[in-house]
């Protein structure tokens, strides 16, 4: 008997910038270690494919108790009111930030990541029910998205796989 | 630390076989460990990667990552995985008499 090949499916659920590098991180390493990748894209996480969202995802400093000062210097880990977070413009001065840290130690934009991940055989879908609720069509996604499919279609699709949802 | 015997020639590796004294590689040993990896012939795109691979880490002290491949290199994503399939992650590495990428990307 050949022996199968190692399989690791991610279910993508989240638009946070923070909640979608994490599998294009470890989708990239898997597919570099000879692993088969699939992506599976649900309610907020189509944001990662969808052509008008890719390149404009944020992340709040609402709620986050992780995100300290220290990310502008500030030292020690002195916390961010969180009253603050609700004047406009926080949102995206964090996003902003954390862009330019990741740019600094040269982390790919989510746009890159993706079409590193499509050119390295990454199989991608989008879940059908999201795609029907947020009236989104297949014209919408960026070019690497193989099909709309059920959860049923995924849930054959990834037999034998290791699913990590995020 | 582990000896292997490839094309005839004893070179220090670690418990994954990656060698581990870059110095003791030659050409022949790369087109050996190739073959072992599933690459039957190393071809002028295969040693494109391998020498800019050998160069870099020669000057970093590392093997570099995917992605500092396909940008330094002039690679594209979708040849590094058809000249390398399945993981060129650790095989580049390995055929270039280097250790693993350090790095994620």
């Amino acid at each position: 008997m050949s022996e199968e090949n190692r399989k690791i499916a991610f279910i993508c659920s989240k638009g946070n910038l923070d909640m979608v590098y994490p599998a294009l991180v470890m989708g990239w390493a898997a597919l570099g270690n000879g692993i088969d990748v699939t992506l599976f894209f649900t309610f907020w996480g189509m944001d990662m494919i969808n052509k008008a969202r890719i390149d404009h995802l944020e992340v709040p400093p609402i709620a986050n108790t992780s995100m300290k000062m220290n990310m502008m210097g500030v030292p020690g880990y002195v916390g961010i009111p969180q009253i603050f977070g609700i004047i406009p413009g926080m949102t995206a001065f964090a996003s902003a930030l954390m862009k330019s840290k990741m740019k600094k130690i040269e982390v790919p934009t989510v746009r890159e990541y993706m079409e590193m991940l499509v050119d390295a055989g990454a199989n991608m879908y989008a879940c059908k029910m999201s795609v029907d609720m947020f009236g989104l069509k297949k014209e919408d996604f960026i070019d690497g998205v193989k099909d709309i499919v059920t959860a049923g279609d995924f849930m054959d699709m990834t037999e034998g796989a290791q699913i990590i949802f995020i | 630390m582990a000896t292997k015997t490839i094309s005839g020639v004893e070179v220090q590796v670690n418990e994954e076989g990656f060698m581990t004294n870059p110095s003791e590689w030659t050409k022949e040993i790369a087109a050996e460990i190739a073959k072992e990896e599933g690459i039957e012939a190393l071809t002028d795109a295969h040693w494109k990667v391998i020498d800019f691979c050998r160069a870099n880490a020669a000057t970093t002290g590392a093997a570099p990552t995917l992605r500092g491949i396909t940008n330094g290199a002039g690679v594209s994503t979708k040849d590094l995985f058809a000249l390398f399939p399945k993981g060129p992650a650790k095989k580049v590495a390995k055929i270039s008499g280097l250790g693993k990428p350090e790095g994620c990307v």
